[in-house]
């Protein structure tokens, strides 16, 4: 093993990584990695159920800039957009900041950075729940307006439990982008996992060993959100009964 | 004074309250029109069976009573409340319609139980939610019900274990549970297979038989006969003849409505 670790001139690999020196900044820049993800996710989250409503139930003006937004956001490469939304972004706060007389505003990396990814996200979760809410019955919203439910009622009690099952896998896939657009990020100088590692890297020219570490990082994130998904979409399948057939 | 003497002394006129009144009902889809001006009058207790061919307007009407569709013209009038229109049919009101929906308790022909939810969540789910009914008084009630309809034990399946007959029923306990002033079926037994039909039109049976106000959209026109007092007969959107079943279906007058009973003997 140690032979091995030395082959691979990997043998202060161990000492590099430890939490009081650089491993400890890929740590944070983990930390900083998944605030920005679970931020940009939510946020999208919202922005996609919004969407999705707005486009199955808005009218014309409604339907017509939601087109625009997630064909929009769809067809342009993230990283592109992440220029385009920080630097726009934080030039208005700028000048609103100027116009009311106040001096250049400090913009938060990580606020920033959420709203750039959840802007993003927010485009394809609104299809993700479009297509979700489309799968869902008619006849159980029906039943649910039968029965005198008034339409935010039908939505928090029938409509999203009932899309939840065709939800889930998308929305799980847009969550492991969001981990992994936080990479992204690193362009604007904010100090993610990546940008952390090269970092480390260039500092100690130990780039096999940073490098693997923070690949090494990203697949616990994916591994750890596959396993929470599979207990949310079971759960969201609650009552469906399994396709391996074998009711219960 | 004696009631039951008043009652027998104007046996002609109806003194029992009115529970449904619909009035020169008419709906387009598009150009093509399904109702044609329908008058409809069911008072508390009736059990109203409608009958007629595929496509003759007979859910398009059950959904215009409580609004799942909407109405181009006419008047619905629900408990002697007229529900207010605008001039194209739509509800002015929408309070107004959901109020009046819990009063009427709708039973689909695919059932359309709510899946994600057991059966328990399911009867007491517009009890707690919409009536605002205290959760254990509504979870005591959901068990009485579901034990009527014969599906005590079955309180935490979810639907989609069950068989037809199984959901219908617990959708009749879902109806029930509201406590409804009338009570639409739509093709109840339609979707189900044959061995399962009867144990779903027993149910029906004890509830008009308990004098609940109801509207059925049948094909089991020996089950309408037995059970309804009054027999609707629709035809391309229009009545075309009504009366008590011994009449409609013992001395049917048109010939379009012997045509159809005899093609569904
Ligand atoms: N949402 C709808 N849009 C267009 N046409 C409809 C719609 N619902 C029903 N129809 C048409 O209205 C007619 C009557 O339908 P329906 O009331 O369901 O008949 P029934 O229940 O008597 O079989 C049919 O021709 C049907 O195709
Ligand atoms: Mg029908």
């Amino acid at each position: 093993m140690t032979g091995l670790l030395e082959l691979l001139g990997l043998g202060a690999s161990a000492e590099l990584l430890s939490l009081s020196g650089w491993g400890g900044n890929l740590l944070r820049g983990l930390a900083n990695s998944l605030q920005i993800a679970f931020g940009a996710f939510g946020l999208g989250l919202v922005i996609g159920l919004f969407g999705a409503y707005g486009k199955l139930y808005g009218g014309k003006v409604t339907r017509d800039l939601l087109a625009i937004y997630t064909t929009v956001i769809r067809a342009v490469p993230e990283l592109v957009l992440i220029l385009i939304l920080y630097y726009v972004g934080s030039d208005i706060i700028n000048k609103i900041s100027a116009a009311m007389g106040g001096g250049r505003v400090e913009i938060n990396g990580v606020a920033a950075g959420i709203w750039v990814l959840g802007v993003v996200q927010g485009a394809y979760a609104t299809e993700v729940l479009r297509g979700a809410i489309k799968a869902v019955p008619t006849g159980q919203i029906e039943a649910a307006k039968s029965y005198g439910m008034p339409a935010f009622m039908i939505m928090r009690r029938v409509t999203i439990p009932a899309m939840m099952s065709f939800a889930v896998p998308g929305l799980a896939n847009l969550w492991l982008i969001a981990t992994k657009d936080t990479a992204l990020l690193a362009v604007v100088g904010f100090n993610e996992l990546t940008l952390e590692t090269r970092q480390a890297a260039s500092s100690t020219r130990a780039y096999f060993t940073f490098f693997l570490a923070a690949g090494f990082l990203y697949l616990m994130v994916t591994l750890c959100s596959g396993a929470v998904f599979a207990r949310v979409e079971k759960w969201a399948r609650r009552g469906q009964p399994s396709l391996k057939g074998g009711a219960r | 004074m004696d009631t039951a003497a008043a009652a027998a002394s104007a046996p002609e006129a109806d003194t029992r309250r009115e529970a449904i009144r619909v009035e020169d009902l008419h709906k387009s889809f598009g150009n093509l029109e399904v109702l044609k001006g329908v008058d409809l009058t069911a008072h508390q207790g009736d059990v109203v069976a409608i009958i007629g061919g595929s496509g003759s307007g007979k859910s398009t009407m059950l959904r215009c009573i409580n609004f799942l569709e909407t109405p181009s013209s006419g008047k619905i009038v629900i408990g002697g409340e007229e529900v207010a229109m605008r001039s194209d049919g739509s509800p002015a009101n929408q309070k107004q319609i959901e109020r009046i929906r819990t009063k009427l308790a709708m039973v689909f022909q695919q059932f359309n139980l709510w899946t994600h939810r057991t059966l328990l969540e399911n009867v007491i789910e517009v009890p707690v939610h919409v009536l605002k009914v205290p959760k254990a008084e509504a979870v005591a009630r959901a068990h009485e019900l579901l034990n009527r309809v014969g599906l005590g034990g079955k309180e935490g399946t979810y639907p989609a274990y069950l068989s037809g007959g199984q959901q219908q029923r617990a959708a009749i306990a879902r109806a029930l549970a509201v406590d409804p002033s009338a009570m639409l079926f739509d093709e109840p037994t339609s979707a189900l297979d044959p061995e399962l039909v009867g144990e779903v039109l027993t149910v029906i049976r004890d509830l008009a038989a308990e004098g609940r106000t109801m509207l059925l959209v049948t094909h089991e026109m020996k089950f309408a006969r037995e059970v309804a007092n009054h027999v609707v007969y629709l035809y391309q959107g229009r009545i075309e003849e009504q009366g008590p079943p011994a009449e409609v279906f013992g001395n049917p007058q048109s010939d379009r409505l012997k045509q159809f009973l005899s093609s569904v003997a």
